[in-house]
């Protein structure tokens, strides 16, 4: 078996550490047994919609921002919603869900557009969100996740698209209405860095699964030992509720 | 007689800096310098402009610590006896702490203080910059640390650009022409300080390729993707933007030739434009190559002779827990190396397993190290910059370690890192108190051999004090 990954802009679209998720899907697929081939996406490259099983899409500073909605723009764009339309799963964090969304904007000037994969917009805000989150996951079985929040852009979810989850610490989307990042199929958004994934292996698994099912049907993920990560998730746990 | 307000300020910030060190509060510096400010605004420039030789501000991400200690002991050398915000307080109420702590009850300066000598936060920079009018400002580098206390790069980089008008002609900023984000500052608009540039040519130590760490690729005026003919350090090189043609500025102190020797020393041949200099530093590392270039220039600029420049410098040993070694009982040593952001964890292992051990030039004798990461707020709450270290080189298959021991608040966040960097799960031991993890790492070092302790800054402090405790280093803080 084999997965195909794709690390859109690598160079510009990867602050806090967000690279650790590529990393954590790839061991995690190796370790059983699973071929990984991970290819950097950047401005200027085309994406074939029939060829990854997963994307990962991570935060940026502003200047990067500009450039990658520019690159979004038109067919690269639109390949990486029929990608989703066809299975493809997305994982995006920060910056990259929100040029996911239809746009971002900021204070002033123009609006910064996105492609609208998510039905979801984000405003600048006033108020930055910082600090270690817990969020309860709307994914079955997945349970908690543990993260860590650096955000302004408020996120507004329309109905085309349901949460990732319910804050329980942190500001979540938009600091108002408790909701967490955004699920639109198999496309995931959010604002958790920390990384996301290692500490969270039920949902790296829940990823990892539906990214193998688009090519290889359904997939029976066999057992790892989670000890380490889930030591580390108790520690993040503890720090949430004892930092903020 | 001066200024009445001035000297009620020092006298009432003296005072609280008496009582202070009397209930045993030890490193706390901050104190003094609120009391005093807040009775009178003025008193960092009222203070600072009596310097005769006048101010030194040194700033950047990473190496403020070592770069100002080296700077020190040049101007030690040259008979200018500098006053040093020692104590790593380096935002504006710790200069003005320093400041009252050494001004006379009338608010003069004793005589035989001849500069400042200023490390300053980044982040602070740009207020400080409203009240310290130095002769010099040194800019180092412009890494990701710390974001979420500081915001991003690109905001600290306008927030420079912003202030820097304020210095006059007579003012020389010394600027790292290889990093993009530093060497631009020469076209901040209204700029009048000249500037000074320094850089390395040898590329002997080069990158394949950019490392995960890089931060600064994008061209600062344009914003297009940079090229590079020499890749130094994370971000650190020769660059140029394809798009609008900046490219980094041809520096006039230049380290034409760099030798670094495993974890003990380096040496340095600079062309300046006062002649060649030819350096042997007691600091290990690439980024401690860089940190000494950046002192030589910065002296330079201060009007400093290159003979001084070279016997200060080459007296200069590691700042406090930046690069320290301890004996310790049972013939074993340690070897303590701060770890505060990516790109310095990264120049760290560079350091500590040489590219001649890794392509296997040379026989490896696999290390043991101690990590101890916390969370506090002066480590930065998040720990994901962790996944941006490029832990990968020391993978079980690299046999770089023989054994990693993690500590401190987020041991096993650490512990995770390896396990997906590919570092064999025996080989890491979790143990998040600090005390148990080297009593844990020491038991099983061998006779002879030294163990590599790598903490982030408040994890030092804890460690040091823990060292002081046990008998084995005579300071707790950080006077030597």
């Amino acid at each position: 078996m084999d997965l195909r990954i794709a690390f859109l802009y690598p160079e510009l679209m990867n602050i806090y550490g967000d690279r650790g998720n590529i990393l954590a899907l790839s061991r995690r697929a190796q370790w059983r047994g699973i071929d990984v081939q991970v290819e950097n996406v950047s401005i200027g490259n085309d994406i074939d919609p029939n060829f990854y099983d997963f994307y990962f899409f991570g935060g940026g500073q502003d200047k990067q921002q500009i450039a990658v909605s520019e690159d979004l723009q038109g067919r690269k764009g639109d390949a990486i919603k029929e990608a989703v339309e066809r299975g493809a799963v997305i994982l995006s964090v920060c910056g990259g869900y929100q040029l996911l969304g239809k746009y971002y904007r900021p204070f002033d000037g123009d609006a910064l557009p996105g492609i609208g994969l998510f039905d979801a917009h984000t405003e600048a805000g006033d108020r930055r969100y910082i600090g270690n989150v817990l969020v309860d996951c709307a994914v079955p079985g997945v349970g908690t996740i543990v993260a860590f929040e650096n955000h302004s852009g408020l996120t507004f979810l329309g109905p085309g698209c349901s949460p990732l989850g319910k804050s329980i610490i942190g500001g979540g989307n938009n600091g108002k209405d408790g909701t967490e990042g955004a699920i639109y199929k198999t496309a995931y958004g959010c604002y958790l860095h920390g990384s996301l994934l290692p500490k969270n292996p039920r949902f790296a698994d829940h990823l990892l699964t539906q990214a193998l099912g688009r090519r290889h049907g359904p997939v029976e993920l066999s057992p790892l030992d989670n000890s380490l990560e889930q030591m580390a998730h108790t520690t993040a746990t503890s720090r949430a509720r004892e930092t903020r | 007689m001066r200024n009445p307000v001035l000297v009620a300020a020092v006298a009432a910030g003296k005072a609280s800096g008496l009582a202070t060190r009397f209930l045993g509060r030890g490193g706390g510096t901050a104190l003094p310098g609120l009391i005093a400010q807040a009775m009178y605004p003025g008193v960092l420039r009222a203070l600072t402009s009596q310097l005769p030789a006048g101010a030194l501000v040194v700033t950047g991400t990473n190496g403020k610590t070592t770069t100002s200690r080296m700077l020190g002991s040049i101007l030690e050398e040259a008979g200018l006896e500098p006053l040093h915000n020692r104590s790593g307080s380096n935002l504006e109420r710790g200069l003005v702490s320093t400041m009252v702590d050494a001004a006379t009850p009338s608010g003069g300066l004793p005589s035989d203080l001849k500069a400042g000598l200023f490390e300053v936060d980044e982040a602070a920079l740009p207020v400080v910059l409203g009240s310290i009018r130095p002769k010099v400002a040194l800019f180092n580098n412009l890494f990701r640390d710390q974001l979420d206390r500081y915001g991003e790069i690109d905001t600290i980089h306008r927030k420079w650009q912003a202030a820097l008008p304020r210095l006059g002609p007579a003012s020389t900023l010394v600027l790292n022409a290889d990093d993009p984000a530093i060497a631009s500052l020469v076209t901040t608009p209204g700029l009048r300080a000249k500037p000074l540039l320094f850089g390395i040519d040898d590329p002997r130590y080069a990158l394949d390729a950019l490392p995960h760490a890089a931060d600064s690729i994008l061209c600062p005026r344009c914003a297009s993707r940079l090229d590079y003919s020499l890749i130094l350090l994370g971000h650190l090189g020769h660059w140029r933007c394809p798009s609008c043609g900046l490219e980094r500025p041809r520096p006039e102190v230049v380290a034409t030739k760099v030798e670094l020797h495993g974890t003990e020393s380096s040496n340095l041949i600079i062309e300046t434009p006062a002649g060649k200099l030819v350096v042997k530093l007691q600091v290990p590392g690439l980024y401690n190559a860089y940190n000494g270039l950046a002192a030589v220039a910065a002296a330079l600029a201060f009007g400093i002779a290159p003979e001084k420049i070279k016997a200060g410098i080459e007296k200069f040993t590691a700042a406090f827990g930046r690069i320290e070694r301890v004996d310790v009982p049972g013939g074993k040593q340690l070897l303590m190396a701060l770890v505060k952001n990516p790109v310095g964890f990264n120049e760290v292992l560079r350091m500590l397993f040489p590219i001649e051990e890794r392509l296997g030039e040379q026989e490896v004798t696999p290390k043991r190290l101690l990590i101890i990461i916390n969370d506090l707020i002066a480590d930065g709450r998040d720990v994901s910059w962790l996944w941006d270290v490029d832990f990968e080189i020391i993978s079980a298959a690299s046999g770089l370690v023989s054994s990693v021991h993690v500590s401190g608040i987020r041991a096993s966040d650490m512990a995770v890192r390896l396990k997906y960097a590919g570092v064999d799960a025996d080989m890491i031991h979790i143990e998040p108190s600090i005390d148990a993890a080297l009593d844990e790492a020491l038991g099983s070092l061998p006779q002879g051999e030294t163990l590599y302790v790598l903490p982030t800054y408040t994890a030092m402090l804890a460690f040091r004090k823990m060292l002081h405790g046990r008998g084995w280093v005579k300071s707790q803080f950080w006077e030597q």
